[in-house]
């Protein structure tokens, strides 16, 4: 849930109502986000797109502003490109590995927090395998501190979810014409729920989750999507669609039966190219599995915009920071 | 108060006059144009031309270099920069529509030095007003007006440029 930054707001006060502020104070998941500002936050992103091909990369936006990485599970894309996209707007920036933390000789998370309050850090963005964790975090922070949810369990990773719409708007500007799939570990998968989210409020009409049967969410149907466990038959005829990574490290039981039978029923292999729309693209939020839920063949080749989204990634968070940065 | 039409071409012709003598006694041969986002963009375009120079004028947005966003913020639908020619070693006419308090300048500047190193920046405006609060001021202007505090000078455009004298509030 999205916590809007004017707090004198009535809490009844219409939706509607809250749009016009356009302002965020957090950013935890995109779930409850009006159109107009996912909107908002797209077209900022266009604009800032414009400053990794200017030959001094940065902008003086964020200039006195301190922002904190804290990152309690490993990351490699969001974690850098959160970096960049603060440095990009000259704000200070601070890399906390809590690996080597003091949270790992005792230090409780509210202490750690306190001591980096204590520091007067304006911005904290956060990654927890526990979901829910940003947003407990926004609860006992003081109230000058923004915090942006950069993965929390297999709750939400907003984030992404907004760098991928961003990518498919430059190959498909209507939303409302597309067809999109999302395959293979949605159980897991924090990222295919904030873009089940982001693409049911920019009403996508055909939003389909594919994977086996046991990688399926019961019930998940009542999110707007259409479940399918033939991969050849869900992606017929798609213009978007987005490969999952499966998450070993999130499953505690055997969900498929090995890498290789889930790469012939699941993986995208070259020839599952001739059944997607002419013009479809190919996403993967990474770190791709290569032979296991897409072939090398399909991830470098022309179809894929795998290192598209990268790049984005870095425009769509400079303009998520400045948007809850603002006063 | 509203400039006609031809009031308000008057004051470009003039400018477009004065940047020609300027570029003369100068000896200036072919300067970078650029203007700021939305006014000066226009008149840039403009200038562009009737001086004859190939392509449209660069443009800038300072809204990323503005000194007040812990004050207002900013603003989502942001017209990108286009600077397709590099600043380095080239003069510059840098054109704004109004040059009222110089901190759109300022950051017009800091943009320009953020593209490379230029020769010189000259600035060109349609209309000087009162109010200045930076030791900036402009190399040629169409016209210097006194107006009270709650006034405002506006462009309208691009076709045709029209100057209005309105009140802050509206």
């Amino acid at each position: 849930m999205s916590d809007y930054k004017d707090t004198d707001l009535d809490q009844n006060i219409k939706k509607s109502d809250i749009v016009s502020q356009k302002h965020l104070r957090h950013f935890l998941d995109i779930e409850d986000l009006p159109k107009s500002l996912i909107l908002d936050i797209l077209d900022l992103a266009e604009s800032f797109a414009g400053v990794s091909g200017q030959p001094v990369k940065k902008v003086p936006l964020l200039r006195g502003k301190t922002i904190v990485n804290l990152f309690f599970e490993a990351s490699t894309r969001t974690r850098t490109t959160f970096e960049l996209a603060a440095k990009r707007l000259s704000a200070d920036f601070l890399n906390i590995n809590i690996d080597y933390s003091a949270t790992k000789k005792g230090e409780t998370l509210l202490d750690t927090l306190r001591n980096l309050e204590a520091m007067h850090c304006d911005m904290f963005i956060v990654r927890h395998p526990s979901s829910g964790a940003a947003k407990f975090i926004s609860k006992n922070v003081s109230q000058n501190i923004s915090i942006i949810n950069a993965g929390d369990g297999r709750h939400a990773h907003p984030t992404q979810a907004m760098l991928d719409i961003f990518t498919i708007r430059k190959y498909f500007p209507d939303f409302k014409k597309i067809k999109v799939a999302i395959v293979g570990d949605i159980l897991h998968s924090r990222v295919a729920r904030s873009l089940m989210h982001a693409l049911r409020i920019l009403e996508v009409p055909d939003i389909r989750v594919i994977g086996p049967q046991t990688l399926l969410p019961k019930g998940i149907e009542y999110m707007g999507v259409t479940p399918y466990v033939d991969m050849d038959k869900g992606i017929k005829d798609c213009d978007v669609v987005i490969m999952l990574r499966l998450q070993n490290e999130r499953m505690n039981s055997s969900f498929i039966p090995d890498e290789h039978e889930y790469y012939n029923l699941y993986g995208f292999s070259p020839k599952r190219l001739d059944l997607i729309s002419k013009k479809g693209i190919v996403m993967h939020p990474g770190p791709v599995n290569r032979g296991v839920e897409i072939s090398s063949e399909v991830a470098d080749g022309n179809r894929s915009v795998i290192l598209q989204q990268v790049s984005n990634g870095i425009a769509v968070r400079m303009a998520i920071l400045s948007l809850s940065m603002q006063p | 108060m509203k400039y006609s039409k031809e009031q308000t071409q008057e004051l470009l012709l003039k400018i477009e006059n004065s940047l020609k003598n300027y570029l003369l006694k100068n000896n200036i041969q072919k300067p970078i144009i650029i203007g700021v986002h939305t006014g000066g963009a226009w008149i840039a375009d403009w200038l562009q031309k009737r001086l004859d120079y190939e392509g449209k004028a660069a443009t800038l947005n300072i809204s990323f270099y503005r000194d007040d966003f812990s004050k207002v913020g900013v603003n989502p639908r942001v017209e990108p920069t286009e600077m397709p020619v590099s600043v380095d070693d080239e003069h510059i006419i840098l054109v704004d529509d109004v040059l009222f308090t110089g901190r759109t300048t300022r950051a017009a500047i800091n943009e320009i030095f953020d593209f490379g190193r230029p020769l010189s920046v000259t600035l060109v405006v349609l209309v000087e007003r009162n109010g200045n609060e930076l030791p900036i001021s402009a190399d040629i202007c169409g016209e210097r007006l006194e107006l009270d505090n709650n006034k405002n000078i506006k462009l309208l455009g691009p076709e045709p440029m029209i100057l209005e004298v309105i009140d802050k509030d509206n």
